[in-house]
């Protein structure tokens, strides 16, 4: 029964701390992804849970064996590289009976895993096939075959649909969890794309600069960011800078730049503090002219963005602050440039963060 | 300033003409053909007439029938020893995290930049007559002949084949070996069944190499002979009195090497290297500890004992050498030491034209050959290109010979020594060019197009910075192998370069001590050596992209 469980794991190139002081538990038979923005360490711990490389600090269990010092070949794991690493001098079929061969199954038992990963993946008839002759998408269903063939119980994949094109990526994200679930396996993947990690994962983390930030379904990490990076790199967001006017109960009095003031949600911080209030575009509303209400703030239409399923609106507000609402396209009110417009929101769908000490552009820095 | 620059815009500006790109194109394939490919091949037909007398002498005929096969026989056993020795040698240098590993590197090339005569004599001495330097290393272990001679053959190609198989390692794409490793294959099964598979194409061009140098080696070979005769011997002890039997060997070598060539290019891609099947639990066991530092140890100990100690050993009589008046006559130049340094010169003057000639016919070839420029006819010339290494240097130089003093009598001995350089030294140089133009994507030179370059520009700014390092390699290469070119050099001419004049003193045509032979080597080893540090400094930590 594959979880896996990192205690404390630290990893360091030279002073690049590429993973630091990590903790996390993949439930037996989770869909786990490790979400983040390209050098934040996600395939570096990838490959510490695969025994590429080992942790300079912490312990690395799976399912209940302490792997540290288990080389990669003892881990009984699969493991799905970007660039797919299908062996060249080989044949479709020998890279998926590589596995099977090489722990010395008996020639049958190979036989009949190399058929049934090759009928999984629907590539039964390019069994003959090299790797340059096959495309992007069945290199990348033969290597997630290959790692399938090794017995594995624990898949890990590393960005694996990263070289694809999006219409074949779209398919197979969906193909691969499929099979993951069909056989009870546990996967791990590794990717940068949010909309990759919320379509196909069960539960995700969410990693920068080494750290992982918060773990939690695509739901939680949705509705409840605990940052301004998560709330940015999961569905993106409103900042709008502000200070606490008023701390009294559960929602406070935020004053935004230009003395407009807003309620909303507080969780513990004081008056007079400094914060960051969180608005995604679509918890917006737009409505013609200057409207009253909670949390209405006027403003002039700049942009307009036509984009399918919504349009997307970029409103300069009267103190100055530029936001973008996103509407659906085919069942709200349309607006022009220039438009005098009001934008609100619900006190309960905003988030409030304090001010970053490392100030809200580095705070939010993908790279 | 002001003039180069203007001279530089001209040229970009030529450049764009399809005459003038052609023409360059043009001249380096008429050159090719003119002065590396058709001389030697013409000089065999030339005297073809000339074999009758071997055939006509049955014990002369069994003579140079032995001779060749000796030397297949050499070939065939050092080439696949270098390989199977060089390969773990190569593992550790590529694969090592030490810091010790690029002293390590660096050790591995020594062979190379000491001259092969002087190889040759420091091999003597070190497995024959330790005893010369100093009492302390005791006695003779192998006698001059057959044994020595292996031992001499695979001294010298072990850093070609290490070098080749480094370069392989470090191409090759290290995630094909975690691949493996996830998929449950240890160390060693990863190793066999995966890594070698693909850099199979480098090892049979070590091996093609390492044959190619054994067939072809005579200055070295000739001091550690003795009485043993292979190919390049007889034909160097034959060539003055019996053309026939030289025309005849060299004829012999040719074939047959081409046939090995041809059989082991077309074998080698279809010899699959035993991967179907694995042995978990002998493997794992081989794949750690005790087993690579065994591996390790053996390694490291046949490189010290058999081919770096004796490679250097000629330099220990030259230290020896040092404090006697040995020093002060050699620096005055006062017989025999005139010829040494006047050998010396013409060497070192040979090498630098052969150099700048392989650049300038060289270059354009190699990008013939790396960009398929003139379509179909790019193929089968990079197929010509590697015919002179495949051709014995003794027999090139032999047949050279033959041609142009049948043909131009009058072209002066050292431009006729400067051809057959050339010849011996051009695929060396149109190999490594064309793989480090190959390396550079097509899209950075069209990237260059888009931006408004002309194609002389687009080589100035795009190609040279990116092959730069390739090209100073080769330059090294080339001017070291011509420096202690042997074979062909006597067969080609009376002219004595140093290596020649190295051999003479050795062979004992020139009364000398061996401390005077001592201080000869050491000069040449210590030269070569100053040469190639500066080229160092020189390309240092540039080109590496």
């Amino acid at each position: 029964m594959p979880d896996v469980r990192l205690v404390n794991v630290t990893k360091k190139f030279g002073k690049i701390v590429a993973v630091d002081n990590v903790s996390l538990h993949i439930k037996d038979r989770e869909y786990f992804s490790i979400l983040g923005p390209s050098g934040c360490g996600k395939t570096t711990l990838l490959r510490l849970i695969a025994g590429l490389i080992e942790p300079d600090e912490g312990e690395i269990y799976i399912g209940d064996r302490l792997v540290n010092n288990v080389p990669p070949e003892d881990r009984d794991i699969g493991f799905v590289f970007q660039t797919f690493a299908l062996f060249p001098h080989m044949n479709a079929w020998e890279n998926v009976t590589y596995g099977p061969r090489v722990k010395g199954f008996n020639m049958h038992k190979a036989e009949r895993i190399g058929h049934e990963v090759l009928e999984m993946v629907r590539l039964h008839e390019r069994l003959d096939a090299f790797p340059s002759e096959l495309s992007g998408g069945m290199m990348q269903r033969i290597a997630v075959a290959r790692a399938l063939a090794a017995g594995a119980k624990l898949l890990l994949l590393d960005e694996p649909l990263g070289h694809l094109d999006a219409k074949v990526r779209n398919e197979l994200r969906y193909e691969i969890r499929r099979m993951t679930k069909d056989l009870e396996l546990t996967a791990i993947h590794v990717t940068h794309d949010q909309s990759e990690a919320m379509a196909i994962s069960d539960r995700i983390a969410v990693m920068k600069k080494g750290k992982v930030l918060q773990v939690g379904t695509p739901q939680e990490l949705y509705m409840n960011p605990k940052s301004i990076f998560v709330a940015h790199f999961i569905g993106g967001a409103n900042f709008l800078e502000g200070y606490i006017a008023e701390a009294e109960g559960k929602t406070s009095t935020v004053e935004l730049r230009g003395g407009v003031k807003v309620q909303a949600i507080n969780k513990g911080l004081s008056k007079g503090e400094r914060v960051v209030l969180a608005v995604r575009p679509e918890i917006f509303t737009i409505k013609k002219g200057k409207a009253m209400g909670e949390n209405s703030i006027p403003g002039v239409v700049e942009r307009v963005t036509f984009e399918g399923t919504n349009i997307r609106y970029e409103v300069r507000l009267e103190n100055q602050d530029l936001i973008v609402v996103v509407m659906p396209s085919l069942t709200c009110e349309w607006f022009n440039i220039g438009e005098k417009v009001t934008v609100s929101f619900q006190p309960e769908n905003a988030h409030l963060f304090a001010y970053p000490e490392v100030g809200l552009r580095e705070e939010m820095a993908v790279e | 300033m002001g003039l180069s620059k203007k001279l530089v815009e001209r040229l970009d500006r030529l450049s764009s003409k399809l005459v003038v790109k052609y023409g360059v194109y043009l001249a380096a394939v008429v050159l090719f053909f003119a002065l590396i490919l058709v001389p030697p091949i013409l000089g065999v037909i030339i005297k073809w007439s000339s074999m009758q007398e071997v055939f006509g002498d049955a014990v002369f005929m069994a003579r140079a029938l032995n001779a060749v096969k000796n030397s297949f026989a050499v070939a065939v056993v050092v080439s696949v020893l270098d390989v199977v020795v060089g390969l773990p040698m190569a593992w550790l240098i590529a694969r090592s995290r030490s810091r010790w590993i690029n002293v390590l590197d660096t050790l591995a090339d020594v062979p190379f930049i000491v001259p092969t005569a002087v190889l040759g004599y420091s091999l003597l001495l070190f497995w024959n007559k330790p005893g010369e330097i100093s009492p302390l290393f005791g006695y003779s272990l192998v006698s001059p002949g057959w044994l020595l001679v292996a031992l001499l053959h695979f001294t010298f190609s072990y850093p070609v084949v290490v070098r080749v198989i480094v370069g392989a390692l470090l191409d090759y794409k290290i995630e094909y070996e975690q691949a493996s490793r996830t998929l449950g294959a240890p160390p060693l099964t990863t190793a066999r069944t995966v890594t070698l598979g693909i850099i199979k194409p480098s090892l049979i061009a070590a091996f093609i190499l390492a044959f190619a140098r054994s067939i072809s080696e005579t200055g070295a070979t000739m001091m550690v002979a003795d009485t043993f005769e292979n190919g390049p011997i007889f034909i160097q002890k034959t060539k003055d009195v019996y053309v026939g039997a030289t025309v005849f060997v060299s004829l012999i070598l040719i074939v047959f090497s081409c046939l090995i060539f041809a059989v082991v290019r077309i074998l080698g891609s279809r010899f699959k290297l035993p991967i179907k099947e694995a042995w978990p639990t002998l493997e794992r066991k081989l794949s750690y500890t005790a087993a690579t530092s065994a591996r390790d140890s053996v390694t490291l100990l046949i490189f010290f004992a058999v081919v770096l100690v004796p490679s250097l050993f000629a330099a220990l009589p030259a230290f020896e050498a040092l404090p006697t008046d040995i020093l002060q006559r050699a620096l005055s130049s006062s017989p025999p030491w005139n010829d040494y340094w006047e050998g010396l010169v013409r060497s070192y003057s040979i090498g630098a034209a052969v150099t700048v000639l392989n650049i300038l016919i060289g270059l354009p070839m190699a990008i013939i050959v790396a960009r398929k420029r003139v379509g179909n006819f790019s193929s089968v010339l990079n197929v010509l290109v590697d015919v002179p290494i495949i051709i014995p240097s003794v027999a090139l130089g032999v047949s050279l010979r033959f041609f142009w003093k049948e043909t131009l009598a009058f072209i002066p001995d050292v431009w006729l020594l400067t051809f057959a350089h050339l010849a011996i030294t051009y695929p060396y140089f149109v190999r490594s060019m064309s793989a480090a133009v190959e390396r550079i994507s097509i899209e950075l030179e069209e990237a260059s197009r888009t931006l408004g370059a002309k194609p002389f520009c687009v080589f100035r700014t795009i190609v040279f910075p990116l092959t730069k390092y390739s090209m100073f390699s080769g330059a090294i290469m080339v001017f070291t192998r011509s420096v202690s070119e042997t074979g062909a050099t006597l067969a080609v001419t009376q002219l004595k370069t140093a290596p020649v004049v190295l051999v003479d003193w050795v062979k004992g045509k020139v009364a000398v001590s061996s401390l005077e032979i001592g201080l000869g080597c050491g000069f040449l080893i210590l030269i070569s050596f100053l040469i190639l540090l500066a080229l160092r400094l020189v390309v240092k930590g540039k080109g590496r992209y």
